[in-house]
């Protein structure tokens, strides 16, 4: 006996000989919001509408609450589902909207009016119960489309890219709406997005994803600090992504020619790829002894933090970002100035030409006090 | 009249930027549009004048007007427009069969032989009316011989030519109502508990609903005055009003007629109105 909600077991879904989901396995505890992650086209979406009853799997099982759902359509999986583009019924007012689901389940009149009203209310959107979904703004669209998702007590929540069509101020108030009606209710939640940022905001745990296949699975912070494969360490966080030769356990030669030195050692030789996250990278005047050294190009102020681009050699540029204010503000550089990269042993990440991450053998001295 | 289309143009905006050009193109756009205008509504005006003719003949200039012409619409033409009335409801109704459960599994489902069906559905727009009409009528006669029937003597054959005629309009407009529509609707509907005849009950046909009244509308009114398959398939006892109006006007030229092109048209486009009010034609139309 499993104690997850939800179980995809080696999910596949074939279009031709194309794998859009391939071989997706995941275990979602109750009440845990799952946030698949992944550029389009990475198969998360796929991914949803199989768990919704929407496409069928090429092969592999879904499991919830201990059975299988594979064979059921989808109004028989009790999901509630929150589309993109709300998908709302146009002809019907608000309240006839959140009470459709209960309808459908001949729910008595009093009790699916009572259920309406605390669903609404609980969306604060009382007001607007018998408006049609046009009169309503997008961000109150959504909200309606989560109400009428909700009101018919889903075993499951899915939630399909479901801020993408609100603006940049209505999305961070809707995520943490999303993320406290889910976390009260305890509803199992899984959520598709391509935005990391959203991701991160409302994720228990993050799947990303590449392919058609899981790249990763675990908390955000984990994830954001122990990328798995340079893939998820460009995704999450926009990560230096720099592929060349190791050489002598700490050199790393890129196709132009430039040399860095790492900062920890690592066995084994051949192609490698490393990833710095550019708030890793500190700059500091050149002083002829660093990992590397190069000439800033941009030097980009962005209010909070302070960016600089910085030439590495013929084919390499490297991103640097630091605070621009208080106690640890970066000092700025000039474009044309020749700087000295240093980072920590333990913000840098080195895989090999697989994509497995390399494990440091020796961690070097530090050459600069950060 | 045309001497009289520029002086018709419409007045120029009074603080019109003053490049002589700019004036020009106004001035030019504004007699197309008259001239368009008087295009269609002349012969429609001139209609309604000879309609009020007081003559047995198309004389000029009359004797006198009345109205004793709309009177001998009824008299003269009662059977042909009830034919030709149950004949469009039939039509109607034999698109609406067809072209509504055609709309959604044409635009819903992807399946083999789609394509072919959609053309299938669509090509009648393209056979001439009359070589349908002839098609059918061979089919018919060749039935009636074969199994000693008089299908070809009833209303059948023309229900059957006209259905053919106005089902491509009301898969197109079925169709277009539906690309409008978010499938995710009908999506949300499944997961909200809503079996595959409900969604399509509760959520497909609402969304088409502009898109079936239209095409019911466009379906009729082709039908009622749709004259080439008649041509062939009436018969003594349904004869329909086109078929009617063209035997009358071998023997006959006086304003009669056009006492009946008067009334069709405003019928036509009473019930055009009277249908604006409840969906937007120009939002399925286009």
């Amino acid at each position: 006996m499993t104690t997850a909600a939800l179980s995809l077991h080696r999910l596949t879904r074939h279009y031709g000989t194309h794998a859009v989901v391939d071989d997706v396995t995941l275990d979602v505890e109750p009440g845990e919001l799952i946030v698949l992650l992944g550029p389009s086209g990475c198969g998360k979406t796929t991914t949803l509408r199989m768990i919704a009853g929407f496409v069928a799997p090429t092969s592999g099982d879904i499991h919830l609450d201990g059975s299988s759902i594979i064979a059921l359509p989808p109004h028989r999986r009790e999901m509630g589902i929150v589309f993109q583009s709300y998908a709302l019924f146009p002809h019907l007012t608000v309240a006839r909207n959140v009470a459709f689901g209960l309808e459908m389940r001949r729910t008595p009149a009093a009790t699916a009016a009572a259920r309406v009203a605390d669903m609404l209310r609980l969306v604060k959107l009382d007001p607007m119960a018998d408006r049609l979904p046009r009169e309503l703004s997008g961000g109150q669209q959504q909200r309606v489309a989560l109400a009428r998702a909700l009101a018919i007590h889903p075993r499951l929540l899915l939630l399909d890219e479901p801020l993408s069509n609100l603006d940049a101020a209505l999305r961070g108030e809707m995520a943490r709406e999303i993320r406290i009606l889910q976390r009260n209710g305890g509803i199992t939640t899984i959520m598709v997005t391509h935005d990391q940022t959203e991701a991160m905001a409302m994720a228990d745990r993050l799947v990303v994803m590449h392919d058609g296949r899981v790249q990763q699975i675990g908390v955000p912070e984990t994830i954001h600090a122990h990328p798995a494969n340079p893939f998820v360490a460009r995704f999450i966080g926009g990560s230096n992504i720099l592929e060349g030769r190791l050489s002598d356990g700490r050199r790393l030669t890129l196709p132009d020619g430039t040399a860095l030195a790492l900062a920890s050692r690592y066995s084994g030789g051949g192609n490698a790829t490393l990833a710095v996250r550019p708030d890793s990278v500190h700059l500091l005047p050149a002083n002829g002894d660093a990992r590397a050294e190069g000439e800033v190009t941009l030097c980009t102020w962005l209010g909070s933090v302070v960016e600089h681009v910085v030439q590495l050699g013929p084919d390499v540029t490297v991103l640097a970002r630091g605070p621009a204010l208080g106690r640890d503000a970066v000092r700025r550089y000039p474009p044309g100035t020749r700087v000295a990269l240093a980072w920590q042993p333990d913000e840098e990440r080195l895989f090999d030409a697989e994509g497995h991450a390399l494990a440091a053998s020796v961690v070097m001295k530090e050459t600069h006090d950060a | 009249m045309p001497s009289g289309l520029a002086q018709t143009a419409p007045p120029l905006p009074e603080h019109a930027p003053g490049s002589g050009v700019a004036w020009l193109e106004r001035a030019g756009v504004g007699l197309l549009v008259w001239f368009g205008i008087a295009l269609i509504g002349v012969p429609l005006v001139l209609t309604f004048y000879l309609s009020l003719f007081d003559e047995k003949l198309i004389l000029f200039p009359p004797r006198g007007y009345t109205l004793s012409w709309y009177a001998a619409i009824l008299p003269n033409f009662g059977d042909p427009i009830l034919t030709s009335l149950e004949l469009a409801a039939a039509a109607v109704g034999g698109s609406l069969v067809l072209g509504i459960p055609a709309g959604i599994g044409l635009s819903r489902h992807r399946f083999r032989g789609r394509g072919i069906i959609s053309t299938l559905l669509l090509a009648p727009i393209t056979v001439p009316g009359i070589a349908l009409g002839l098609a059918i009528y061979i089919m018919l006669v060749t039935i009636d011989e074969q199994a000693g029937t008089t299908i070809t003597s009833s209303l059948l054959g023309l229900v059957l030519a006209h259905v053919l005629i106005t089902t491509p309009w009301m898969v197109r407009l079925c169709l277009a109502a539906l690309t409008n529509h978010e499938r995710t609707a009908e999506e949300a509907a499944a997961s909200l508990g809503a079996g595959p005849l409900t969604v399509i009950w509760r959520v497909t046909l609402p969304a088409m609903r502009p898109g079936i009244i239209a095409g019911a509308l466009f379906s009729f009114v082709f039908s009622f005055e749709n004259l080439e398959p008649a041509l062939f398939l009436s018969s003594p006892g349904v004869t329909t009003l086109p078929v009617a109006v063209l035997q009358y006007l071998e023997y006959h030229i006086d304003p009669l007629v056009s006492a009946l092109a008067v009334a069709q048209t405003v019928g036509v486009a009473a019930l055009l109105l009277l249908l604006d009010r409840f969906t937007r034609l120009g939002q399925v139309v286009r």
